[in-house]
């Protein structure tokens, strides 16, 4: 029989006002193994913890219920306390009569009703528990981050500063992301290339970090410290070693007509191609659907002018498997389509483009060459309108119900910077709010209207409708004076909203972190646990968590940094105790408990069994201890009940449930 | 319960319409084609009904000048539906003077299963002018 101690919280009066604490005291003291109850005001407060060793030591308890807030909250604190009075952490149970209980009722006389059926079921449950003991597992010191921009990018420096190697793996020819393609970056106005680059040669100059560009990760198995990864490195018919970066080969390469990815398909590269002059790393990679040589087999031209002899027509994909103790997803954003919102005349007119296609044409080496002009003749434009929110804050199914964020500032500072050079040009933004909380974001907006003179209408334009002389009429509501508007535009630039990286599905399965409706990855805990999954050792940095400016990003890499540098500094992680077994003399190797496990935790092996005198070879589930959670999926699956979990037994549940029936 | 109150939900309910919904954008009076002619627009058929204000819109102009083109249920980024609301202030007024171009023993006959509701409430105003 175990000894039991029950220690009631008041939690203040957050339990205490609608559960009559000292009752719950009283009551629970005449259930079996009970042998001592008490109530305090801060169970978890140093004095509350004391209380506990103390009654360890003078009941000689064996078993503890703490009747308080949620075990999310505090359990742990409890655990430990328990440990220093030295019981088995295990030997604690939480009673939830705070979040399940006092904060959910009004009435005193039901709150302590549930109050005591709550700490009964836990007092019935620490009858049957038994100690238990965590495992160790390896951790392999060397991290991996998926997407090289600019969260990517500051990720890995900073591991690479704490001395942890760590591999960044890009799809894309180059690192630096949508950072890159940008031009001017609010609230400063400082280019972005020239911020950028250099953290770019930093990364790839790093001793610890090694680059896998043009590659992705395949396939990922095994747990928090020790995973292990399949990197597809896609041929790029160039050979890196030998490539001296001369950029001949783009020069000569006689297929053009590809429309340029870096440009948003405003100008055309070449089939051997690096997205960007800045490239890292500056070697170029054949695109085989445009590349006449593998499309006819003549051609081969870049193979005759590459002095280094680098083209390599032959190379093929390559997979590379490497082992990492913590992975960080970085995989960014994109525009969304815009093929939905017709009534913005975005596929009918070249002079209707989205804020990023205009970061490429205001860009000295966009298309246009950094002039400002319209994409359908080439001429000046007098009249721009921007249309803020595109496919942001829409419920309806067209668009996207959450603000993007960072489109109210990138349109001020296009505006303004706008109106800065071309002084004769009138900027009209139609906007539903100005958001702007952030350092020096609000004075940034208000520069825009009151020294540029940028025209801000409250309202939303209904049309853009595409004129015979080349003009587009733009019919919007202004809110404030109560009127329409009907305005004649050379050019509109949609602030389109913002969506994770089309893959981030693909990539979350394959390590199985949760991701929301809208396709963000989601966070431990949306305010204590922002920058890590709930997949122990998978941690989150850039805008594949959500809408950030490259400042908020930055910040947010540097913190999913330290997380992983806390994992990587261990030598031995702790497992879980609590994990799943399977009986084996009920265990018929149906396989179901394998299709539910959602970390691949089950495998099976043919194992000698004895079952009442039977010898026989049986196909057994067996749990990976290391892999398990703990999540209890396989013991409900189990049509043997075969399965069983560590800690929360099928007895011990059942005990609970009688004594919440009694 | 007053009668205004009374009535706009009565809108509600024959629009199911929630005004709630709305973010104050203003893109369906953008989109509106008969906006001139309104005395209250668009954006103010959703306002006014979540405010309540039911008198001034059933004796407004717009009553009779929305188009019932459906442009700003199309449009809307919230799903508002606010020419919804317009429609349901005109069955009320409708409803209660009772004396309609389009006889009321005359609507079965004209039924179909595919026509919607909204049409058959512009039909009663179209024919009467
Ligand atoms: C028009 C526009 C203007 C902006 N202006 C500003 C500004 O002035 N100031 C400011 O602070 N912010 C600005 N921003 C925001 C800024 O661009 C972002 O905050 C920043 O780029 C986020 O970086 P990231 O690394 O999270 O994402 P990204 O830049 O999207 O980087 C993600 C990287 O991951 C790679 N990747 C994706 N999937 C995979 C995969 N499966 N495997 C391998 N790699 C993958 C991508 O190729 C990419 O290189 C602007 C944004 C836009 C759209
Ligand atoms: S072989 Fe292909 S990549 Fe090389 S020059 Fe010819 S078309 Fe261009
Ligand atoms: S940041 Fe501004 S423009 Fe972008 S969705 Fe939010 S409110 Fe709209
Ligand atoms: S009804 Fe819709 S379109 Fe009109 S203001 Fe409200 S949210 Fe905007
Ligand atoms: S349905 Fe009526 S209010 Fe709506 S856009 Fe058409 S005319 Fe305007």
């Amino acid at each position: 029989m175990q000894r039991i101690g029950v220690f009631v919280c008041h939690c203040g009066s957050n339990i205490a006002a609608t559960v009559d604490v000292k009752k719950v005291v009283e009551v629970i003291r005449s259930e079996p193994g009970v042998v001592h109850a008490e109530d305090y005001q801060y169970m978890c407060s140093e004095a509350g913890q004391e209380r506990i060793a103390i009654a360890v030591k003078e009941h000689k308890l064996t078993g503890i219920v703490v009747c308080s807030c949620s075990p999310r909250m505090h359990e742990t604190t409890f655990r430990k306390a328990a440990e220093r009075a030295g019981l088995n952490p295990y030997m604690v149970e939480i009673a939830n009569i705070r979040e399940h209980c006092s904060w959910i009722h009004k009435d005193i006389n039901e709150g302590t009703e549930k109050a005591v059926i709550l700490a009964r079921a836990a007092v019935a449950k620490v009858n049957l528990n038994t100690p238990l003991y965590p495992g160790e597992s390896r951790v392999t010191k060397r991290a991996l981050v998926i997407g090289g921009g600019i969260a990517g990018i500051q990720t890995a420096l900073d591991i690479a500063d704490a001395g942890y190697e760590v591999d960044i793996v890009e799809k894309t020819p180059s690192i630096g992301g949508i950072m890159s393609q940008l031009d001017k970056t609010f609230p400063t106005l400082d280019c972005s290339a020239c911020i950028l680059t250099p953290k770019m040669v930093d990364a790839a100059a790093h001793e610890k970090i090694k680059l896998y560009t043009y590659s992705e990760v395949e396939k990922v198995s095994g747990f928090v410290g020790d995973f292990t990864v399949d990197i597809r490195k896609k041929a790029r018919y160039v050979d890196a070693d030998k490539c001296t970066g001369c950029g001949l080969c783009q020069e000569k390469c006689p297929s053009k007509k590809t429309p340029s990815e870096f440009n948003r398909g405003l100008g055309n590269r070449s089939a051997i191609y690096t997205p960007f002059a800045q490239a890292i790393p500056n070697v170029p990679v054949i695109d085989t659907d445009a590349c006449i040589k593998f499309k006819t087999g003549k051609c081969g031209l870049c193979q005759k002018v590459c002095a280094a002899g680098a083209i390599d027509y032959t190379q093929k994909d390559e997979i590379v498997t490497e082992k990492y103790g913590a992975i960080v997803v970085a995989t960014g954003f994109d525009t969304i389509k815009l093929d939905n919102y017709d009534e913005y005349a975005y596929n009918q007119s070249k002079d209707v483009i989205t804020s990023l296609e205009l970061e490429r044409v205001m860009n000295a080496a966009g298309p246009t060459h950094g002039h400002l002009e319209r994409l359908s003749d080439g001429k000046a434009p007098k009249e721009i309108v921007f249309i803020q929110c595109v496919g942001s804050r829409c419920s309806d199914d067209r668009g996207k119900p959450y603000c993007s964020k960072i489109c109210c500032m990138y349109t001020a500072k296009h505006a303004m910077l706008i109106r800065d050079k071309y002084p004769d040009v009138n900027v009209t933004v139609f906007y539903i709010d100005v958001r702007t909380p952030g350092k020096n974001f609000d004075e940034f907006y208000r520069r825009a209207v009151e020294q540029y003179g940028v025209n801000y209408v409250k309202g939303q334009v209904g049309k853009v409708i595409p004129q015979p002389n080349g003009k587009l009429l733009v019919q919007g509501s202004d809110l404030l004076d109560n009127k329409q508007i009907l305005k004649e535009a050379d050019m509109v630039v949609l602030a389109t909203a913002i969506e994770p990286n089309k893959d981030v599905r693909k990539i979350a399965t394959m390590l199985t972190a949760s991701i929301d409706t809208n396709n963000f990855l989601t966070e431990a805990h949306a305010k204590l646990r922002p920058v890590e999954s709930p997949t122990a050792g998978i941690f989150l940095s850039g805008v594949c968590q959500g809408p950030k400016d490259i400042p908020e990003t930055v910040s947010q890499a540097g913190a999913a940094a330290i997380k992983v540098v806390g994992l990587l500094a261990k030598d031995k992680l702790m497992t879980n105790p609590c994990t799943a077994h399977a009986d084996e003399l009920l265990c018929n190797g149906c396989s179901t408990c394998a299709n539910v496990c959602p970390y691949g935790a089950i495998s099976y092996e043919d194992k000698q069994v004895n079952d009442h005198g039977i010898r026989e070879t049986r196909r057994i589930a067996v749990v990976n201890n290391a892999l398990c959670q703990g999540c209890g999926a396989c013991t409900v699956a189990c049509p043997s009940g075969a399965m069983d979990l560590q800690g929360f037994s099928n007895r011990q549940i059942l005990a609970e449930v009688d004594a919440i029936c009694r | 319960m007053t009668t205004e109150k009374k009535q706009a939900e009565l809108i509600r309910e024959i629009s199911g319409v929630e005004p709630l919904k709305c973010m104050k954008c203003g893109k369906c009076s953008a989109t509106c084609p008969a906006y001139n002619e309104m005395d209250i627009k668009p954006h103010q058929f959703v306002s006014y009904v979540a405010n309540e204000n039911i008198e001034a819109l059933v004796n407004s102009k717009s009553l009779w000048k929305c188009l019932s083109c459906f442009a700003c249920i199309e449009r809307c980024p919230r799903n508002v539906q606010p020419g919804k609301l317009i429609d349901a202030a005109r069955q009320i007024v409708l409803r209660q003077k009772g004396g309609d171009y389009l006889k009321d023993e005359e609507i079965p006959e004209l039924l179909d299963e595919e026509l919607p509701q909204q049409l058959l409430v512009s039909a009663y105003r179209r024919y009467k002018r």
